[in-house]
Protein backbone atom coordinates (compact mmCIF):
# COMPACT_ATOMS: atom_id res chain seq x y z
CA UNK A 1 0.00 0.00 0.00
CA UNK A 2 2.59 2.40 0.59
CA UNK A 3 4.43 2.24 -2.48
CA UNK A 4 1.38 3.01 -4.54
CA UNK A 5 0.79 6.38 -2.33
CA UNK A 6 4.57 6.92 -2.91
CA UNK A 7 3.57 6.23 -6.78
CA UNK A 8 0.55 8.55 -6.20
CA UNK A 9 2.90 11.18 -4.45
CA UNK A 10 5.68 11.24 -7.65
CA UNK A 11 2.55 11.40 -9.91
CA UNK A 12 1.44 14.24 -7.89
CA UNK A 13 4.76 16.13 -7.77
CA UNK A 14 5.88 15.51 -11.18
CA UNK A 15 2.39 16.90 -12.51
CA UNK A 16 3.03 19.25 -10.13
CA UNK A 17 6.16 20.78 -11.52
CA UNK A 18 4.85 20.66 -14.77
CA UNK A 19 2.05 22.62 -14.59
CA UNK A 20 3.99 25.32 -12.64
CA UNK A 21 6.39 25.03 -16.01
CA UNK A 22 4.26 24.70 -18.91
CA UNK A 23 1.92 28.10 -17.17
CA UNK A 24 4.78 30.19 -16.21
CA UNK A 25 6.74 32.61 -17.52
CA UNK A 26 9.47 30.33 -19.19
CA UNK A 27 7.34 27.26 -20.85
CA UNK A 28 8.26 28.83 -24.57
CA UNK A 29 11.74 28.35 -23.94
CA UNK A 30 13.50 25.77 -26.13
CA UNK A 31 15.00 23.69 -22.89
CA UNK A 32 11.45 24.10 -21.06
CA UNK A 33 10.17 22.35 -24.28
CA UNK A 34 12.40 19.49 -23.45
CA UNK A 35 12.26 19.23 -19.44
CA UNK A 36 8.44 18.84 -19.31
CA UNK A 37 8.02 15.67 -21.47
CA UNK A 38 11.13 14.31 -19.93
CA UNK A 39 10.00 15.07 -16.62
CA UNK A 40 6.29 13.20 -17.37
CA UNK A 41 8.63 10.15 -19.24
CA UNK A 42 10.61 10.18 -15.50
CA UNK A 43 7.57 9.73 -13.67
CA UNK A 44 6.16 7.02 -15.36
CA UNK A 45 9.10 4.82 -15.37
CA UNK A 46 9.45 5.93 -11.34
CA UNK A 47 6.12 4.92 -11.21
CA UNK A 48 6.31 2.02 -13.35
CA UNK A 49 9.10 0.77 -10.92
CA UNK A 50 7.60 1.45 -7.78
CA UNK A 51 4.33 -0.52 -8.63
CA UNK A 52 6.11 -3.63 -9.83
CA UNK A 53 8.47 -3.63 -6.55
CA UNK A 54 5.59 -2.91 -4.43
CA UNK A 55 2.92 -5.58 -5.53
CA UNK A 56 5.59 -8.02 -6.30
CA UNK A 57 4.35 -8.18 -9.78
CA UNK A 58 5.48 -11.22 -11.45
CA UNK A 59 8.47 -10.46 -13.87
CA UNK A 60 7.30 -12.82 -16.28
CA UNK A 61 4.28 -10.56 -16.64
CA UNK A 62 6.26 -7.12 -15.91
CA UNK A 63 9.42 -6.10 -15.73
CA UNK A 64 10.71 -3.59 -12.93
CA UNK A 65 12.26 -0.89 -15.33
CA UNK A 66 15.56 -1.33 -13.37
CA UNK A 67 16.01 -4.99 -14.76
CA UNK A 68 15.51 -3.65 -17.86
CA UNK A 69 18.63 -1.29 -17.86
CA UNK A 70 20.68 -4.20 -15.99
CA UNK A 71 20.09 -6.15 -18.96
CA UNK A 72 21.00 -3.47 -21.68
CA UNK A 73 24.23 -2.76 -19.62
CA UNK A 74 24.86 -6.25 -19.01
CA UNK A 75 24.07 -7.91 -22.21
CA UNK A 76 25.66 -4.69 -24.56
CA UNK A 77 27.33 -7.20 -27.01
CA UNK A 78 24.59 -9.48 -27.75
CA UNK A 79 22.31 -6.90 -28.48
CA UNK A 80 24.88 -5.02 -30.53
CA UNK A 81 25.13 -8.08 -32.71
CA UNK A 82 21.05 -8.16 -32.67
CA UNK A 83 21.34 -4.33 -33.84
CA UNK A 84 23.50 -5.23 -36.23
CA UNK A 85 21.74 -8.22 -37.76
CA UNK A 86 18.35 -6.89 -37.91
CA UNK A 87 18.70 -2.92 -38.46
CA UNK A 88 21.89 -2.36 -40.07
CA UNK A 89 21.85 -5.48 -42.64
CA UNK A 90 17.99 -5.77 -42.95
CA UNK A 91 16.29 -2.93 -42.29
CA UNK A 92 19.12 -0.70 -43.61
CA UNK A 93 19.87 -2.77 -46.95
CA UNK A 94 16.08 -3.13 -47.33
CA UNK A 95 15.33 0.22 -46.87
CA UNK A 96 17.65 1.74 -49.51
CA UNK A 97 16.73 -0.92 -51.92
CA UNK A 98 13.20 -0.33 -51.58
CA UNK A 99 13.61 3.55 -51.71
CA UNK A 100 15.66 3.56 -54.66
CA UNK A 101 13.44 1.19 -56.35
CA UNK A 102 10.73 3.53 -55.79
CA UNK A 103 13.06 7.05 -56.91
CA UNK A 104 13.55 5.23 -60.24
CA UNK A 105 10.41 4.00 -61.30
CA UNK A 106 8.56 7.29 -60.03
CA UNK A 107 10.94 9.32 -62.46
CA UNK A 108 10.11 6.78 -65.31
CA UNK A 109 6.42 6.81 -64.69
CA UNK A 110 6.83 10.39 -64.28
CA UNK A 111 7.50 10.74 -67.87
CA UNK A 112 3.84 10.09 -68.62
CA UNK A 113 1.09 11.70 -67.24
CA UNK A 114 -1.00 8.80 -68.06
CA UNK A 115 1.29 5.94 -65.79
CA UNK A 116 1.05 8.90 -63.06
CA UNK A 117 -2.75 8.72 -62.90
CA UNK A 118 -2.74 5.15 -63.17
CA UNK A 119 0.22 4.56 -60.53
CA UNK A 120 -1.18 7.35 -57.89
CA UNK A 121 -4.26 5.60 -56.73
CA UNK A 122 -2.65 1.94 -56.86
CA UNK A 123 0.73 2.38 -54.71
CA UNK A 124 -1.75 4.37 -52.19
CA UNK A 125 -3.92 1.19 -52.25
CA UNK A 126 -1.07 -1.16 -51.83
CA UNK A 127 0.34 1.08 -49.00
CA UNK A 128 -2.55 0.74 -47.03
CA UNK A 129 -1.94 -3.20 -47.05
CA UNK A 130 -0.86 -5.29 -44.73
CA UNK A 131 2.09 -6.72 -46.74
CA UNK A 132 4.02 -7.45 -44.04
CA UNK A 133 1.85 -10.74 -44.25
CA UNK A 134 4.59 -11.57 -47.14
CA UNK A 135 7.29 -12.31 -44.82
CA UNK A 136 6.42 -15.77 -44.76
CA UNK A 137 6.86 -16.09 -47.88
CA UNK A 138 9.72 -14.56 -48.46
CA UNK A 139 11.67 -15.97 -45.81
CA UNK A 140 10.45 -19.61 -47.78
CA UNK A 141 12.48 -17.59 -50.81
CA UNK A 142 15.40 -15.78 -49.72
CA UNK A 143 16.42 -18.01 -46.94
CA UNK A 144 16.76 -16.99 -43.64
CA UNK A 145 19.39 -14.90 -43.37
CA UNK A 146 19.34 -11.04 -43.49
CA UNK A 147 18.39 -11.08 -47.10
CA UNK A 148 14.86 -12.27 -46.82
CA UNK A 149 14.54 -9.45 -44.46
CA UNK A 150 15.93 -6.63 -46.79
CA UNK A 151 13.31 -7.94 -49.54
CA UNK A 152 10.35 -7.82 -47.32
CA UNK A 153 11.41 -4.42 -46.04
CA UNK A 154 12.00 -2.68 -49.53
CA UNK A 155 8.62 -4.34 -50.42
CA UNK A 156 6.83 -2.27 -47.57
CA UNK A 157 8.97 1.10 -47.99
CA UNK A 158 8.48 0.88 -51.47
CA UNK A 159 4.93 1.79 -51.96
CA UNK A 160 4.69 4.40 -49.33
CA UNK A 161 8.12 6.65 -51.57
CA UNK A 162 6.82 5.58 -54.34
CA UNK A 163 3.06 7.39 -54.07
CA UNK A 164 5.30 10.48 -52.14
CA UNK A 165 7.69 10.93 -54.78
CA UNK A 166 5.23 10.51 -57.70
CA UNK A 167 3.11 13.75 -56.01
CA UNK A 168 6.00 15.15 -55.59
CA UNK A 169 7.09 15.43 -59.30
CA UNK A 170 3.92 16.91 -60.20
CA UNK A 171 4.49 19.60 -57.78
CA UNK A 172 5.87 22.58 -60.22
CA UNK A 173 3.79 25.25 -61.63
CA UNK A 174 3.42 25.72 -64.79
CA UNK A 175 4.76 29.07 -64.55
CA UNK A 176 8.05 27.05 -63.47
CA UNK A 177 8.24 24.55 -66.41
CA UNK A 178 7.48 27.63 -68.47
CA UNK A 179 10.68 29.46 -67.29
CA UNK A 180 12.98 25.96 -67.60
CA UNK A 181 11.96 25.81 -71.14
CA UNK A 182 12.60 29.90 -71.69
CA UNK A 183 15.98 28.57 -70.75
CA UNK A 184 16.10 25.97 -73.34
CA UNK A 185 16.24 23.11 -70.29
CA UNK A 186 15.95 19.67 -71.92
CA UNK A 187 13.93 16.94 -69.93
CA UNK A 188 17.60 16.38 -67.64
CA UNK A 189 18.28 20.00 -66.70
CA UNK A 190 14.33 20.40 -65.97
CA UNK A 191 13.99 16.64 -64.41
CA UNK A 192 17.33 17.69 -62.21
CA UNK A 193 16.99 21.16 -61.13
CA UNK A 194 13.66 22.14 -60.85
CA UNK A 195 11.37 19.07 -60.43
CA UNK A 196 13.62 16.64 -58.37
CA UNK A 197 14.34 19.44 -55.85
CA UNK A 198 10.57 20.26 -55.83
CA UNK A 199 9.89 16.52 -54.99
CA UNK A 200 11.99 16.92 -52.09
CA UNK A 201 9.85 17.69 -49.08
CA UNK A 202 7.33 14.98 -50.49
CA UNK A 203 9.96 12.65 -50.82
CA UNK A 204 11.44 12.99 -47.61
CA UNK A 205 7.55 12.79 -46.25
CA UNK A 206 7.84 9.22 -47.68
CA UNK A 207 11.37 8.14 -46.46
CA UNK A 208 9.66 8.96 -42.88
CA UNK A 209 7.02 7.33 -43.08
CA UNK A 210 8.78 4.18 -44.21
CA UNK A 211 11.51 4.44 -40.93
CA UNK A 212 9.15 2.83 -39.00
CA UNK A 213 7.63 0.31 -41.60
CA UNK A 214 11.89 -0.88 -41.83
CA UNK A 215 12.22 -1.96 -38.74
CA UNK A 216 8.81 -3.25 -38.62
CA UNK A 217 9.50 -5.35 -41.49
CA UNK A 218 12.64 -6.65 -40.23
CA UNK A 219 11.79 -7.77 -36.73
CA UNK A 220 8.48 -9.31 -37.45
CA UNK A 221 10.32 -11.39 -40.72
CA UNK A 222 12.68 -12.75 -37.66
CA UNK A 223 9.66 -13.95 -36.44
CA UNK A 224 9.47 -16.61 -39.26
CA UNK A 225 13.31 -18.07 -39.71
CA UNK A 226 16.43 -16.27 -38.51
CA UNK A 227 20.15 -17.40 -37.70
CA UNK A 228 20.34 -17.39 -34.06
CA UNK A 229 21.21 -13.79 -34.23
CA UNK A 230 18.66 -10.65 -34.42
CA UNK A 231 16.42 -8.13 -32.45
CA UNK A 232 13.35 -10.61 -33.74
CA UNK A 233 14.64 -13.54 -33.21
CA UNK A 234 15.91 -12.59 -29.18
CA UNK A 235 12.54 -10.82 -29.07
CA UNK A 236 10.95 -14.48 -29.65
CA UNK A 237 13.01 -16.31 -28.08
CA UNK A 238 13.61 -14.75 -24.80
CA UNK A 239 9.85 -14.65 -24.45
CA UNK A 240 10.56 -18.49 -24.72
CA UNK A 241 12.30 -18.62 -21.57
CA UNK A 242 10.35 -15.99 -20.37
CA UNK A 243 13.14 -13.54 -19.74
CA UNK A 244 11.23 -10.40 -20.14
CA UNK A 245 13.94 -8.19 -18.91
CA UNK A 246 15.58 -9.21 -22.32
CA UNK A 247 12.25 -8.32 -24.38
CA UNK A 248 12.28 -5.03 -23.14
CA UNK A 249 15.82 -4.75 -23.45
CA UNK A 250 15.41 -5.45 -27.40
CA UNK A 251 12.45 -3.04 -27.28
CA UNK A 252 14.12 -0.19 -25.72
CA UNK A 253 17.03 -0.70 -28.79
CA UNK A 254 14.41 -0.72 -31.16
CA UNK A 255 12.54 2.39 -29.98
CA UNK A 256 15.75 3.67 -29.39
CA UNK A 257 16.99 2.66 -33.33
CA UNK A 258 12.88 3.88 -34.63
CA UNK A 259 13.15 7.50 -33.15
CA UNK A 260 17.18 7.94 -34.10
CA UNK A 261 16.73 6.51 -37.68
CA UNK A 262 13.33 9.18 -37.83
CA UNK A 263 15.26 12.08 -36.27
CA UNK A 264 17.97 11.21 -38.76
CA UNK A 265 15.71 11.25 -41.87
CA UNK A 266 14.70 14.49 -40.64
CA UNK A 267 17.85 16.46 -39.67
CA UNK A 268 18.67 14.83 -43.49
CA UNK A 269 15.45 16.49 -44.62
CA UNK A 270 16.25 19.99 -42.68
CA UNK A 271 19.53 20.35 -44.80
CA UNK A 272 17.96 19.60 -48.20
CA UNK A 273 14.85 21.06 -47.98
CA UNK A 274 15.82 24.32 -46.41
CA UNK A 275 13.99 26.34 -48.76
CA UNK A 276 10.53 24.78 -47.64
CA UNK A 277 8.13 27.31 -45.91
CA UNK A 278 7.58 24.79 -43.43
CA UNK A 279 11.48 24.06 -42.56
CA UNK A 280 12.13 28.09 -42.43
CA UNK A 281 12.50 29.11 -38.77
CA UNK A 282 10.22 31.46 -37.47
CA UNK A 283 11.46 34.40 -35.97
CA UNK B 1 -13.50 9.13 -64.10
CA UNK B 2 -10.87 9.42 -66.24
CA UNK B 3 -8.34 7.73 -64.16
CA UNK B 4 -9.86 4.16 -64.67
CA UNK B 5 -8.10 3.73 -67.64
CA UNK B 6 -4.85 4.45 -66.13
CA UNK B 7 -4.97 2.26 -63.13
CA UNK B 8 -6.49 -0.78 -65.01
CA UNK B 9 -3.15 -0.35 -67.18
CA UNK B 10 -0.83 -0.01 -63.97
CA UNK B 11 -3.04 -3.17 -62.72
CA UNK B 12 -2.65 -5.07 -65.99
CA UNK B 13 1.06 -4.68 -65.96
CA UNK B 14 1.19 -5.69 -62.45
CA UNK B 15 -0.44 -8.76 -63.59
CA UNK B 16 1.70 -9.32 -66.46
CA UNK B 17 4.58 -9.50 -64.19
CA UNK B 18 3.08 -11.91 -62.01
CA UNK B 19 2.33 -14.28 -64.70
CA UNK B 20 6.10 -13.56 -66.35
CA UNK B 21 7.72 -14.12 -62.77
CA UNK B 22 5.58 -17.43 -62.05
CA UNK B 23 7.43 -19.42 -64.99
CA UNK B 24 10.83 -18.75 -63.85
CA UNK B 25 9.56 -19.24 -59.72
CA UNK B 26 8.14 -22.23 -60.14
CA UNK B 27 10.23 -24.23 -63.20
CA UNK B 28 12.68 -26.10 -60.60
CA UNK B 29 9.81 -27.72 -58.82
CA UNK B 30 7.73 -28.33 -62.07
CA UNK B 31 10.82 -30.17 -63.75
CA UNK B 32 11.66 -32.70 -61.07
CA UNK B 33 7.85 -33.59 -60.75
CA UNK B 34 7.84 -33.86 -64.76
CA UNK B 35 10.72 -35.97 -64.48
CA UNK B 36 8.73 -38.45 -61.62
CA UNK B 37 5.82 -38.45 -63.74
CA UNK B 38 8.34 -39.83 -67.01
CA UNK B 39 7.81 -36.24 -69.14
CA UNK B 40 11.70 -35.44 -70.82
CA UNK B 41 13.47 -32.75 -69.45
CA UNK B 42 16.53 -31.30 -70.48
CA UNK B 43 19.27 -31.38 -68.27
CA UNK B 44 18.95 -35.30 -66.86
CA UNK B 45 20.07 -34.97 -63.49
CA UNK B 46 18.64 -32.18 -60.67
CA UNK B 47 21.85 -31.42 -59.56
CA UNK B 48 22.38 -30.02 -63.26
CA UNK B 49 19.44 -28.30 -62.92
CA UNK B 50 20.08 -26.02 -59.76
CA UNK B 51 22.83 -24.67 -61.79
CA UNK B 52 20.73 -23.28 -64.80
CA UNK B 53 18.49 -20.47 -64.05
CA UNK B 54 14.42 -20.69 -63.66
CA UNK B 55 14.68 -18.61 -67.25
CA UNK B 56 17.21 -20.77 -68.52
CA UNK B 57 15.11 -24.29 -67.55
CA UNK B 58 12.27 -22.33 -69.06
CA UNK B 59 13.72 -22.33 -72.54
CA UNK B 60 14.97 -25.47 -72.85
CA UNK B 61 11.89 -27.35 -71.48
CA UNK B 62 9.18 -24.91 -73.29
CA UNK B 63 6.74 -27.82 -73.11
CA UNK B 64 6.63 -27.74 -69.33
CA UNK B 65 5.50 -24.26 -69.28
CA UNK B 66 2.11 -24.73 -69.11
CA UNK B 67 2.30 -26.87 -66.33
CA UNK B 68 4.09 -24.21 -64.19
CA UNK B 69 0.44 -22.38 -63.71
CA UNK B 70 -0.67 -25.22 -62.51
CA UNK B 71 1.39 -26.55 -60.13
CA UNK B 72 0.21 -27.63 -57.03
CA UNK B 73 2.30 -26.55 -54.11
CA UNK B 74 3.76 -23.62 -56.18
CA UNK B 75 6.11 -21.57 -54.81
CA UNK B 76 5.04 -18.49 -56.38
CA UNK B 77 1.44 -19.55 -57.78
CA UNK B 78 -0.49 -18.17 -60.52
CA UNK B 79 -3.23 -15.46 -60.33
CA UNK B 80 -6.09 -17.64 -61.15
CA UNK B 81 -4.56 -20.48 -58.70
CA UNK B 82 -5.26 -17.50 -56.04
CA UNK B 83 -7.94 -16.19 -57.39
CA UNK B 84 -9.52 -20.22 -57.61
CA UNK B 85 -8.83 -20.96 -54.08
CA UNK B 86 -10.35 -17.71 -52.86
CA UNK B 87 -13.47 -18.17 -54.06
CA UNK B 88 -13.58 -21.99 -53.04
CA UNK B 89 -12.92 -20.82 -49.46
CA UNK B 90 -15.24 -17.82 -49.87
CA UNK B 91 -18.38 -19.16 -51.59
CA UNK B 92 -18.11 -22.71 -51.31
CA UNK B 93 -17.02 -23.54 -48.13
CA UNK B 94 -20.24 -22.89 -45.02
CA UNK B 95 -19.24 -19.77 -42.76
CA UNK B 96 -19.05 -21.51 -39.95
CA UNK B 97 -16.00 -23.91 -41.43
CA UNK B 98 -12.97 -23.89 -40.03
CA UNK B 99 -11.74 -23.72 -43.79
CA UNK B 100 -13.72 -20.41 -44.91
CA UNK B 101 -12.31 -17.58 -45.28
CA UNK B 102 -15.29 -15.82 -44.02
CA UNK B 103 -15.09 -17.38 -40.96
CA UNK B 104 -10.96 -16.36 -40.52
CA UNK B 105 -11.90 -13.00 -41.86
CA UNK B 106 -14.50 -12.28 -38.91
CA UNK B 107 -11.93 -13.92 -36.42
CA UNK B 108 -9.74 -11.08 -38.02
CA UNK B 109 -12.18 -8.12 -38.32
CA UNK B 110 -14.23 -8.50 -34.52
CA UNK B 111 -11.22 -7.57 -32.96
CA UNK B 112 -9.55 -4.81 -35.51
CA UNK B 113 -13.14 -3.39 -34.87
CA UNK B 114 -13.86 -3.80 -31.59
CA UNK B 115 -9.91 -1.80 -31.06
CA UNK B 116 -10.32 0.93 -33.42
CA UNK B 117 -13.26 2.38 -32.02
CA UNK B 118 -11.65 1.92 -28.68
CA UNK B 119 -8.51 3.54 -29.65
CA UNK B 120 -9.97 5.98 -31.86
CA UNK B 121 -12.63 7.41 -29.05
CA UNK B 122 -9.41 7.43 -26.17
CA UNK B 123 -7.45 9.40 -29.09
CA UNK B 124 -10.35 11.63 -29.50
CA UNK B 125 -10.87 12.38 -25.62
CA UNK B 126 -6.69 12.59 -25.13
CA UNK B 127 -6.75 15.18 -28.32
CA UNK B 128 -10.01 17.49 -26.62
CA UNK B 129 -7.21 17.25 -23.51
CA UNK B 130 -4.22 18.16 -25.17
CA UNK B 131 -6.00 21.05 -27.48
CA UNK B 132 -7.38 22.55 -24.12
CA UNK B 133 -4.72 21.75 -21.46
CA UNK B 134 -1.25 23.26 -21.92
CA UNK B 135 0.35 21.06 -19.52
CA UNK B 136 -0.73 17.58 -21.60
CA UNK B 137 0.07 19.50 -24.55
CA UNK B 138 3.43 19.82 -23.24
CA UNK B 139 3.89 16.61 -21.86
CA UNK B 140 2.20 14.53 -23.69
CA UNK B 141 2.43 15.45 -27.36
CA UNK B 142 6.14 15.10 -27.84
CA UNK B 143 5.19 11.13 -26.69
CA UNK B 144 2.79 11.07 -28.67
CA UNK B 145 5.25 12.13 -31.81
CA UNK B 146 7.82 10.08 -30.72
CA UNK B 147 5.66 6.94 -30.55
CA UNK B 148 4.63 6.77 -34.20
CA UNK B 149 8.61 6.22 -34.79
CA UNK B 150 8.68 3.20 -32.30
CA UNK B 151 7.92 -0.23 -34.04
CA UNK B 152 5.73 -1.01 -31.62
CA UNK B 153 3.99 -3.55 -34.20
CA UNK B 154 6.96 -5.64 -33.95
CA UNK B 155 6.16 -6.52 -30.43
CA UNK B 156 1.84 -7.21 -31.19
CA UNK B 157 2.61 -11.52 -30.78
CA UNK B 158 4.47 -10.89 -27.10
CA UNK B 159 1.75 -8.72 -25.97
CA UNK B 160 -0.61 -11.58 -27.17
CA UNK B 161 1.27 -13.74 -25.41
CA UNK B 162 1.66 -12.13 -22.01
CA UNK B 163 -2.45 -11.44 -22.07
CA UNK B 164 -2.50 -14.95 -22.88
CA UNK B 165 0.08 -16.17 -19.78
CA UNK B 166 -2.30 -14.14 -17.82
CA UNK B 167 -5.32 -15.29 -18.36
CA UNK B 168 -6.79 -13.16 -20.74
CA UNK B 169 -7.37 -14.72 -23.96
CA UNK B 170 -10.00 -14.05 -27.07
CA UNK B 171 -10.82 -10.84 -28.24
CA UNK B 172 -9.54 -8.66 -26.38
CA UNK B 173 -5.47 -8.91 -26.59
CA UNK B 174 -6.14 -8.45 -29.94
CA UNK B 175 -7.79 -5.20 -30.00
CA UNK B 176 -5.64 -3.91 -27.65
CA UNK B 177 -3.01 -3.87 -29.95
CA UNK B 178 -5.84 -2.73 -32.85
CA UNK B 179 -6.28 0.10 -30.24
CA UNK B 180 -3.10 1.32 -29.66
CA UNK B 181 -2.04 1.28 -33.36
CA UNK B 182 -4.92 3.95 -34.09
CA UNK B 183 -4.91 5.13 -31.32
CA UNK B 184 -2.11 7.71 -31.89
CA UNK B 185 -2.92 8.54 -35.65
CA UNK B 186 -6.03 9.96 -34.01
CA UNK B 187 -4.49 11.52 -31.39
CA UNK B 188 -2.00 13.39 -33.33
CA UNK B 189 -4.90 14.44 -36.40
CA UNK B 190 -7.29 15.61 -34.06
CA UNK B 191 -5.16 17.74 -32.17
CA UNK B 192 -4.26 19.36 -35.67
CA UNK B 193 -7.59 19.67 -36.64
CA UNK B 194 -8.95 21.04 -33.09
CA UNK B 195 -6.38 23.99 -33.40
CA UNK B 196 -6.88 24.55 -37.44
CA UNK B 197 -9.70 27.38 -37.02
CA UNK B 198 -7.41 30.29 -36.84
CA UNK B 199 -7.32 33.23 -34.51
CA UNK B 200 -10.27 35.56 -36.90
CA UNK B 201 -13.04 32.80 -36.48
CA UNK B 202 -11.90 32.13 -32.81
CA UNK B 203 -12.12 36.09 -31.89
CA UNK B 204 -15.54 36.31 -34.58
CA UNK B 205 -17.20 33.38 -31.36
CA UNK B 206 -15.75 36.00 -28.76
CA UNK B 207 -17.84 38.74 -30.05
CA UNK B 208 -20.48 36.61 -30.01
CA UNK B 209 -19.65 36.31 -26.61
CA UNK B 210 -19.59 32.73 -27.22
CA UNK B 211 -18.84 30.16 -23.96
CA UNK B 212 -15.78 27.72 -24.49
CA UNK B 213 -18.27 24.90 -24.77
CA UNK B 214 -20.02 26.29 -27.56
CA UNK B 215 -16.65 27.65 -29.45
CA UNK B 216 -16.05 23.52 -29.39
CA UNK B 217 -18.85 22.26 -30.75
CA UNK B 218 -19.71 24.98 -33.01
CA UNK B 219 -16.40 25.70 -34.35
CA UNK B 220 -13.32 23.07 -33.01
CA UNK B 221 -15.35 20.02 -33.80
CA UNK B 222 -16.71 20.39 -37.20
CA UNK B 223 -13.13 21.82 -38.09
CA UNK B 224 -11.63 19.05 -36.88
CA UNK B 225 -13.70 16.72 -39.21
CA UNK B 226 -11.79 16.57 -42.34
CA UNK B 227 -9.02 16.03 -40.19
CA UNK B 228 -10.45 12.72 -38.32
CA UNK B 229 -11.52 11.38 -41.39
CA UNK B 230 -7.64 11.46 -42.34
CA UNK B 231 -6.69 10.14 -39.30
CA UNK B 232 -9.57 7.27 -39.24
CA UNK B 233 -8.85 5.96 -42.99
CA UNK B 234 -4.39 5.57 -41.56
CA UNK B 235 -5.79 3.97 -38.06
CA UNK B 236 -8.18 1.55 -39.47
CA UNK B 237 -5.27 0.14 -41.53
CA UNK B 238 -3.29 0.32 -39.25
CA UNK B 239 -5.54 -1.37 -36.72
CA UNK B 240 -5.92 -4.41 -38.82
CA UNK B 241 -2.55 -4.98 -39.75
CA UNK B 242 -1.87 -5.19 -35.78
CA UNK B 243 -4.33 -7.71 -35.24
CA UNK B 244 -2.98 -9.69 -38.14
CA UNK B 245 0.68 -9.46 -37.20
CA UNK B 246 -0.37 -10.23 -33.66
CA UNK B 247 -1.70 -13.74 -35.22
CA UNK B 248 0.82 -14.13 -37.42
CA UNK B 249 3.87 -16.15 -35.30
CA UNK B 250 1.46 -16.42 -32.33
CA UNK B 251 -0.16 -20.32 -32.86
CA UNK B 252 -3.31 -17.91 -32.99
CA UNK B 253 -5.74 -20.50 -34.69
CA UNK B 254 -7.87 -18.89 -36.46
CA UNK B 255 -7.76 -15.36 -38.70
CA UNK B 256 -6.08 -14.17 -41.52
CA UNK B 257 -2.71 -14.13 -40.11
CA UNK B 258 -3.05 -17.64 -38.94
CA UNK B 259 -4.30 -18.90 -42.38
CA UNK B 260 -0.93 -17.33 -43.76
CA UNK B 261 1.29 -19.03 -41.27
CA UNK B 262 -0.86 -22.47 -41.48
CA UNK B 263 -0.26 -22.63 -45.54
CA UNK B 264 3.50 -21.76 -45.03
CA UNK B 265 4.20 -24.55 -42.28
CA UNK B 266 2.20 -27.26 -43.72
CA UNK B 267 3.01 -26.76 -47.49
CA UNK B 268 -0.24 -25.53 -48.44
CA UNK B 269 1.06 -22.05 -50.54
CA UNK B 270 -2.24 -21.42 -52.20
CA UNK B 271 -3.69 -21.06 -48.31
CA UNK B 272 -1.48 -18.15 -47.19
CA UNK B 273 -2.18 -16.75 -51.16
CA UNK B 274 -5.75 -16.44 -50.73
CA UNK B 275 -5.62 -15.14 -47.13
CA UNK B 276 -2.94 -12.41 -48.19
CA UNK B 277 -5.45 -11.39 -50.81
CA UNK B 278 -8.30 -11.67 -48.76
CA UNK B 279 -6.62 -9.73 -46.02
CA UNK B 280 -5.87 -7.31 -48.61
CA UNK B 281 -9.09 -6.92 -49.86
CA UNK B 282 -10.63 -6.28 -46.63
CA UNK B 283 -7.71 -3.43 -45.80
CA UNK B 284 -9.15 -1.79 -49.00
CA UNK B 285 -13.10 -2.18 -48.06
CA UNK B 286 -12.59 -0.70 -45.10
CA UNK B 287 -10.37 2.45 -46.10
CA UNK B 288 -13.05 2.19 -48.98
CA UNK B 289 -15.83 2.80 -46.49
CA UNK B 290 -14.28 5.13 -44.56
CA UNK B 291 -13.53 7.26 -47.77
CA UNK B 292 -17.12 7.06 -48.89
CA UNK B 293 -18.11 8.01 -45.40
CA UNK B 294 -15.74 11.02 -45.82
CA UNK B 295 -16.89 12.01 -48.62
CA UNK B 296 -20.88 12.21 -47.57
CA UNK B 297 -20.13 13.72 -44.59
CA UNK B 298 -18.00 16.93 -45.64
CA UNK B 299 -20.54 17.19 -48.64
CA UNK B 300 -23.13 17.43 -45.79
CA UNK B 301 -21.16 20.01 -44.07
CA UNK B 302 -21.07 21.83 -47.03
CA UNK B 303 -16.87 21.05 -47.06
CA UNK B 304 -14.85 20.13 -49.38
CA UNK B 305 -13.62 16.72 -49.81
CA UNK B 306 -9.95 17.18 -49.14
Amino acid sequence: MIWAIAALMIWAIGWWINVRLANGPVSDHAAVKVLIPSIFGLTVVVIWELLVVGFDVNPVILPAPSAIVERLLSEGPRLWADFQQTIIKGAMTGYVIGGLAALGVAILADRSDFLTRGILPVGSFMAALPIVGIAPIFVKWFGSDWESKAAVVAVMVFFPILVNTVAGLRDTSVMQRDLMRTYGAGYWPTLFKLRLPAAMPFLFNGLKIATTLALIGAIVAEFFGSPTVGMGFRISTSFGQLALDMVWAEIVIAALAGSAFYGGMTLIEKRVTFWHPSQRQRR
Amino acid sequence: MKSVLPVLTVIGAILMFWLAAVVPMNMHLVADQAQRDGLSVTPVTPIERQDVSGVGLALRNAHLIPLTYNFVRPRLPAPQQVAGEMYATVFEKKITSKRSLVYHGWVTLAPTLLGFFIGTGLGILLAVGIVYSRVMDASVMPWAIVSQTIPILALAPMVIVVLGSMGIQGLFPKSLIAAYLSFFPVVVGMVKGLRSPDAMQLDLLRTYHASGAQGFWALRLPASVPYLFASLKIGISASLIGTIVAELPTGAKAGFGARMLVGDQYGQPLVSWAALFAAALTAAALVGLFSMMERVTLRRMGMRTA
